[in-house]
């Protein structure tokens, strides 16, 4: 069992819901990021989604957009961020990590490769935004071979058939977005996702977690009484572009936003 | 060896290695749904019928197959023949394909198209054809290109579309691009994606060179009849591809006909400042699907440079890619000065003001007339007229025109 896998049983055993932060990689500069990360862990991260910049992401609103663009702009690249990891590594050997991203900078330094120097680095796992179940028959044995989970999206859109094709190749999670439209949109339909939820499960055991729209303690809370676990998102970075300029107040900050959201997490479970 | 070229892309919307769905999940189904429409609709006798009533009646097709007696004697060499793609109604080839996806988004019930725009030509096809449909119409549109094509802005405006211009990433066509895919995936229950050129994913590629196709079919009949057998050359610019792939997929089953795909060569190929991804890219993903990019040593996308707003994308279409790796199509290049110069010379010597975009294919054509006999035809792919670039002209000129 994956360290991922490992750690959704655990808490599915205790009957907590997972809290999963994202926060792009290198924003607002790589020298940041391992800090952020631990900050994240200290408000309760279960499981940390870094993402990795892309120039072109276009399943990403306004905010992780210029996320991209703030990280790109000092530097950040993919082997920065696989040291970034493999630092963050150093002093965290508990908390899974999963690299989010788009295809073209995996396929540019090759996918085996990449999967390789992501496993070695310490990532537990890849959610790859525009990477389709259909287009990965190539591509899933070389993250299988090491060790990484491929976790997928599932979408309000998402038809019976291709509910079954991603839960037949995706593993650790799957990702519920939470509704039509990019990342740090305003809406959430809890009852939507309820049914949703519900639909899916007939198909898979695999843990439900649910991103896109969810910004604080409130929503979140909602959200857990369906799901498995929640995505906080674009909520985070927001924080990140606004204090870009001060980044050493980052963290604290970080820290008591998830953390709150920890807290309305924990009094749904028992 | 010998493909059927009919049968690309195959059932995953693969050309070869290139092609495919590379897009967020939400975008899945909507697509599927889309193949099976078009699937549906494409041999039905009343679809095919209203798609053509247009054709003739609203675009004015078939356009002339033009001889241009006095450059193929200033070029000295094969004779150069032009398909007038220009003296459609909105000016570009752009409306052959935006009046088959509308037609489409009416019998999908959606009620609202966007559409991404770089020169502003497909765009303003789209508001076209929005406006005569009753449809909503929204263009989105680098802000550098905003100020490059502001005619074709206001054209847009004029026809009731509502014109948003996109300011992330380089300002350009492929930011456009992205900040229409967001806008579909957010509205995707009303909305339908009216795409410009042969990119996207599967089936955007397939069913925009179906509809842009009937340029190349009309070739055919107009060369055996005016020529008296195929040209032995087509020549035609290359952004995404759209018009060139209208010209060469009809053609591409006989081996006897050359044909030369003409990007945007910018500064110069050697200076890195251009957009030609099959000149000087690799194969990577981008904007749903697998093709030729311009990319750098991350895989970031990076920006491009061309004179004309039409060509300045990081990307061309799959079946572009798919037809230089088996060799099919030349893919080369012509510069923004040889551009220009092509420019001038079609316009002074057969009274014909090109599109910036075109004028690369007539600056490729300039080099290899000379090179064959004249017992030989070339045929350009005059894709679209030029008054919207009178204000880029103008400015190069140092004049000003308000």
């Amino acid at each position: 069992m994956s360290r991922l896998q490992k750690q959704l049983a655990d808490l599915k055993a205790q009957g907590r819901r997972a809290l999963i932060p994202f926060i792009t990689g290198g924003d607002p500069a790589p020298a940041h990021t391992v800090g952020l990360m631990h900050a994240l862990v200290a408000g309760g991260a279960d499981v940390i989604e870094l993402g990795m910049p892309f120039s072109d992401p276009m399943a990403d609103g306004p905010t992780i957009q210029l996320a991209c663009e703030r990280a790109l702009a000092a530097g950040t690249n993919v082997s920065k961020l696989l040291e970034l990891v493999r630092e963050f590594r150093r002093s965290n050997q508990s908390t899974p990590v999963v690299l989010m991203g788009y295809l073209n900078p995996i396929e540019h330094r090759g996918v085996a490769k990449f999967a390789e120097q992501a496993r070695d680095a310490g990532v537990d796992g890849v959610l790859i935004v525009d990477l389709a179940v259909e287009e990965t028959p190539e591509f899933a044995p070389l993250f299988r071979q090491a060790g990484l989970d491929m976790i997928f999206l599932l979408a309000p859109t998402s038809s019976e058939a291709r509910i079954r094709a991603v839960a037949a190749v995706g593993s650790g999670y799957l990702y519920y977005v939470s509704l039509k439209g990019v990342t740090g949109a305003a809406t959430l339909d809890v009852a939507g996702v309820a049914h949703k939820l519900a639909e899916i499960r007939q198909y898979t055991a695999l843990p439900l977690a649910v991103g896109f729209g969810i910004r604080d303690a409130a929503s979140a809370a909602a959200v857990g009484q369906v799901a498995d676990g929640v995505v906080v998102g674009s909520a985070l970075v927001s924080e990140i572009e606004k204090h870009a300029a001060t980044p050493e107040v980052l963290p604290a900050l970080l820290t008591a936003k998830l953390g709150a959201i920890r807290k309305a997490l924990d009094e749904l479970s028992v | 060896m010998v493909y059927d070229y009919a049968q690309f892309p195959d059932a995953r919307g693969h050309f070869g290695a290139y092609g495919g769905r590379f897009v967020a999940e939400t975008l899945m189904e909507p697509l599927r749904q889309l193949e099976e429409a078009y699937a549906r609709l494409k041999d039905d006798p009343a679809f095919r019928a209203e798609l053509d009533r247009d054709y003739a009646h609203y675009v004015g097709r078939p356009s002339p197959l033009y001889h241009c007696e006095r450059l193929t004697r200033a070029w000295g060499g094969a004779q150069v023949w032009l398909k007038r793609e220009d003296l459609n109604h909105t000016g570009a080839h752009k409306i052959n394909n935006t009046i088959g996806q509308a037609l489409l988004a009416k019998h999908l019930g959606k009620t609202r198209i966007i559409a991404e725009t770089g020169a502003g030509q497909h765009g303003v096809a789209s508001a076209t054809i929005a406006a005569r449909l009753g449809l909503k119409c929204v263009v989105y549109m680098g802000v550098d290109d905003v100020e490059r094509q502001s005619p074709n802005v206001y054209r847009m405006k004029l026809l009731g579309a509502e014109v948003v211009p996109v300011t992330s990433g380089t300002r350009t066509l492929k930011d456009a691009l992205n900040e229409a895919l967001r806008d579909w995936v957010t509205n995707v229950d009303d909305t339908f994606y009216v795409i410009g050129t042969v990119a996207g994913p599967h089936p955007y590629p397939m069913l925009v060179r179906d509809f842009n196709s009937i340029v190349g079919r009309e070739l055919i009949g107009q060369s055996r009849e005016q020529i008296g057998r195929l040209p032995d050359a087509l020549v035609a610019c290359v952004g995404g591809g759209s018009n060139a792939i209208g010209m060469f997929h009809p053609l591409l089953q006989y081996p006897e006909v050359a044909m030369y795909g003409v990007e945007a060569g910018g500064d110069g190929i050697e200076t890195g400042r251009h957009a030609a991804p099959l000149s000087a890219g690799q194969p990577g993903v981008l904007h749903g699907n697998r093709t030729y990019v311009m990319a750098d040593d991350d895989g970031q996308i990076i920006g491009t440079h061309s004179i004309s707003a039409g060509l300045d994308y990081p990307g061309v279409g799959p079946e572009h890619a798919w037809l230089k790796d088996i060799g099919r199509v030349h893919y080369v290049s012509a510069t923004d000065a040889e551009t220009m110069e092509a420019f001038y010379e079609l316009t002074r010597r057969e009274g014909i003001i090109p599109a910036l975009e075109s004028s690369h294919a007539v600056a490729y054509a300039k080099k290899l007339a000379p090179t064959l006999g004249s017992d030989r035809h070339i045929v350009i792919n005059l894709s679209g007229r030029g008054d919207k670039d009178i204000f880029t002209i103008a400015k190069r000129e140092g004049i000003s025109l308000t």
